[in-house]
């Protein structure tokens, strides 16, 4: 069969997707999981709709590597354009089966299915999917099945609400939250420097503490197991007192605009470079935009439960993907694969890969021993240093127009550390722990998330017509911090620079920015957002802005194959900034759950204010400069702007994510509606009230 | 000997949901601590435990407090209302479904504490106005998911139901 969806097309059974069970309900496995973006309500409305059954007779089971296909990570915005169509067909490739069976009972013609019931028109007689499971095979692959006819139509419904919030605002809900009988609590020592090692602690200080059950030393690793929660932190509080580090080496001064990244070699791939001479240059321009490491700071520290039984090791996890976390952990563990089940429970939303992985690992070494479940949690500290961050970028640009304002040469080089270091990407062993055992892991070569979707190029290439380009991406094989995928990954800072440098572009070309940038797109859907933004902002091209008063404009296509985004900002600038409103149109293509697109698009927004506007995670010669909230402000429930979105459904379009197109956009609208506001132009992000004073004090003296 | 033999720990009686319960346990263990692991009583989170986040809130004699924060010590003989608590006083118009029909959260991790800040603001006599509860928020709740317009608008709607239901 043709044009099987690749994820069905790697898991063929049909009982890896959908299985019948007897009271009636219908258990539906997707390997994609909820991280609080609301994916699995959406797979399981694409379910629902495509066997024709009712939403209340679904039930959905959280990835299990015994039991759910492998779909790799639940990442870049590909759960729905992914996940979503591969469980369309098999639920479609599914409900042909099942109708095929029907018709040997109801006879031939046409049948519909509602409720779970396939009826023929205008007969009375039914039978529903639970009378026919005992002659329906589903343990069978789907490869040599022809391509299923869709039921199509609209999934989304008014009042289609996200499945698992009802428990999440009751009570046990997340990891944290789980209980096994007989668990153990385990808490890990980490140094408060990157490049530390752990060289000894006083271990009979720990011994002597209540409640103790194991002390963990596997080389420069350490934790301990206790019987209870406080007595673990407590252990772990005595021993870091009593440690002393080694430190391999010191961290580079931290210096504006990513300085230390010039003391860096890179491995540069120059991946478009046009042939020819750009025409008639009348004005060319340069700039430099950067952004500093973003923490993910998810609200939950990261946590797991691991459990062995006779060589065979069970763990709990939040991670983004438990098959991938199963053959890393046997990798890590130097076991077979076999002997790994990764089962996935809720947790707090992560952004991209954060400790959950790392953690997961953590619970398992200190479990060894233990002969009980162990719980592992992160402290805040943990969580907000060890973490993986999302990478620092430089980010130099240089275009050229011609006398007509038209863009005729475009250069756009990015400096950054990798934006993916996922535990199974690449070689090596990519877990934090793994790195500090007795026999260590190599963590593999420095990589990058590949192109055509990029890490730290992930949309490094204009969606614009911009004449002759040359585009490079320099990998910057390490950083003082560690840093992996966080939401939009390059996107942010490359679009970030793109947009402002359209704004620059169109400033010196004396043309409006929007219109500058109608003037540069040939792709109907973008010009269609880019207008339906400035519409719903009531954009003025004449408005002079100046006094503190600013907007600003911003746009892109995430991945440059994703979905379109265009956005103003509108500020007002004193001592503060403060962000009025922000109006956006986005084309995500068919739309499963409005409110879920709805719901995605006002975090994005919400969340690229805050990295733009405040964050910076530092480090100073004594190592991390973030170990509480204290140290990383966010945005606060005042600062948030008004938000404005208006869906674009153009019809017979696929389903793409909407979860990260709104980061680069809003962070250039913003940037834009500041330079509006005052004149002046802020590139590094985060842009704070200080870098605009002392652009304000530079460009007047 | 015994564990508990070998370290006494003090017994520290208190009402939880309206039900006299005692925790034996360090004094500087914190009421979170107790509430999780000996109470069994989850739906108060463990966010930062040092008192900035806000996931751990609860309400002591009716006023939010961070349970993080307040060790056991701090609340003997108190009365201590959770979000399980919360909900067990099913009225039309909670709290709790007011949040679940205007969608307020994402991930749901921070939602509780929220919940419980904006029911001891609400249900104080008189009871705060929008300002108030946004300032509060500020200054003892994150979200990380970007939830705020959501969850301002279930708060708004919280404030208007219960106009609706006075007198």
């Amino acid at each position: 069969m043709t044009n099987l969806p690749a994820n069905l097309a790697a898991n063929p059974r049909l009982n890896r997707w959908v299985s019948f069970d007897s009271d009636g309900f219908v258990t539906i496995k997707t390997g994609k999981v909820e991280l609080g973006q609301g994916a699995v309500t959406a797979i399981a409305a694409i379910a629902a709709k495509e066997l024709g059954i009712d939403l209340d007779r679904i039930r959905m089971q959280p990835a299990d590597t015994d039991i759910s296909p492998d779909e790799g990570y639940t990442a870049g915005s590909f759960s729905i354009e992914h996940g979503g169509s591969a469980m369309r067909w098999a639920c479609a490739l599914v409900r042909t089966l099942f109708a095929d069976k029907a018709r040997t009972v109801l006879g031939d013609g046409q049948l519909v299915v509602q409720s779970g019931i396939f009826t023929r028109q205008n007969h009375n007689q039914g039978i529903s999917y639970w009378e026919l499971a005992a002659d329906v095979d589903l343990d069978r692959s789907c490869k040599d099945l022809p391509a299923p006819e869709m039921i199509g139509g609209t999934i989304d419904y008014p009042g289609l609400h996200r499945l698992d919030l009802g428990a999440k605002l009751s009570g046990k809900a997340f990891i944290q939250d789980m209980s096994l009988p007989g668990m153990l609590y385990g808490r890990v020592l980490r140094p408060s420097h990157p490049k530390d090692r752990l060289a000894s602690f006083e271990r009979d200080k720990i011994t002597a503490l209540p409640g103790i059950v194991d002390i963990v030393v596997d080389g420069n690793f350490m934790g301990v197991v206790a019987q209870r929660d406080e007595q673990a932190l407590h252990a772990v509080e005595i021993a870091a007192k009593t440690a002393k580090w080694q430190r391999d080496a010191e961290l580079p001064p931290m210096t504006a605009a990513n300085g230390w990244m010039s003391d860096v070699t890179p491995r540069s791939t120059t991946f478009i470079d046009d042939e020819g001479e750009a025409s008639q240059v009348s004005q060319r321009h340069r700039a430099q935009y950067s952004r500093p490491f973003i923490a993910h700071a998810s609200i939950g520290p990261s946590c797991a439960f691991a459990s062995w039984k006779d060589g065979h090791l069970t763990v709990w996890t939040h991670s983004q993907g438990v098959h991938p976390l199963q053959r890393a952990l046997a990798k890590a563990l130097r076991i077979d694969p076999g002997n790994v089940r990764t089962i996935h429970v809720q947790g707090a939303g992560c952004y991209g890969h954060n400790g959950a992985d790392d953690v997961a690992l953590d619970a398992a070494l200190l479990a060894r021993n233990a002969n009980a479940p162990v719980m592992c949690q992160w402290t805040r500290a943990d969580e907000l240093s060890w973490s993986p961050f999302g990478a620092a970028m430089r980010v130099e640009m240089d275009g050229s127009l011609d006398d007509r304002g038209q863009i005729v040469e475009w250069q756009h080089a990015v400096w950054s550390p990798p934006h993916l270091a996922r535990p199974s990407f690449g070689d090596g062993v990519k877990l934090l722990a793994a790195q500090s055992l007795a026999e260590p892991h190599d963590h593999g070569p420095p990589n990058d998330a590949p192109r055509p979707y990029g890490g730290g190029d992930r949309n490094a290439v204009p969606t614009y017509k911009v004449g002759k380009r040359k585009i490079t991406h320099h990998l910057l094989p390490q950083g003082p911090l560690r840093s992996s995928a966080l939401r939009s990954l390059g996107a942010h800072c490359n679009v970030f620079a793109i947009e402002s440098f359209m704004d620059e572009l169109a400033a010196l070309a004396r043309i409006d920015p929007v219109e500058f940038r109608l003037r540069h797109l040939d792709d109907p859907r973008a010009t269609a957002v880019v207008k339906a933004a400035a519409a719903l902002a009531n954009w003025d091209a004449a408005d002079p802005g100046g006094e503190g008063h600013g907007r600003g404009f911003g746009y892109s296509r995430y991945k440059n194959v994703g979905a379109y985004y265009a956005v103003v900002a509108t500020v007002e600038v004193t001592d503060r900034i403060r962000l009025l409103d922000v109006y956006g149109a986005v084309d995500a293509g068919e739309v499963i759950h409005r409110d879920g697109v709805l719901n995605q698009i006002e975090g994005g927004v919400i969340q690229a204010a805050s990295w733009t506007l405040k964050e910076q995670a530092g480090w100073t010669s004594s190592g991390f400069a973030v170990r509480s909230w204290d140290d990383y402000p966010i945005i606060k429930f005042s600062e948030i702007p008004r938000i404005h979105t208006t869906i674009i459904e153009p019809s017979g379009e696929t389903a793409l994510g909407a979860g990260e197109c709104a980061a680069g956009p809003v962070a250039a609208a913003i940037g834009n509606a500041i330079a509006h506001a005052l004149d002046v132009r802020v590139r590094d992000m985060p842009l704070t009230p200080e870098r605009i004073e002392a652009a304000i004090n530079s460009a007047s003296s | 000997m015994s564990e508990a033999a070998q370290h006494p720990q003090p017994t520290w009686p208190f009402r939880v949901n309206g039900a006299a319960v005692s925790v034996s346990a360090p004094d500087n263990m914190s009421l979170l601590m107790a509430l999780r692991q000996d109470l069994d009583l989850k739906g108060t989170r463990v966010g930062c435990a040092q008192g900035n986040c806000g996931a751990c809130m609860v309400l002591v004699d009716g006023h939010p407090m961070q349970s993080c924060t307040t060790p056991l010590y701090a609340i003997k003989d108190r009365d201590v209302l959770t979000i399980e608590g919360l909900l067990a006083d099913e009225v039309p118009g909670s709290l709790q479904r007011t949040f679940l029909d205007e969608q307020a959260a994402q991930c749901g991790y921070c939602i509780n504490g929220i919940i419980m800040t904006v029911a001891g603001l609400l249900s104080r006599s008189p009871p705060a106005d929008r300002n108030e509860i946004v300032e509060t928020l500020d200054e003892r709740h994150l979200c990380r998911c970007g939830a705020h317009s959501r969850i301002l608008r279930a708060i708004d709607r919280a404030i208007a139901d219960q106009r609706g239901r006075q007198p």
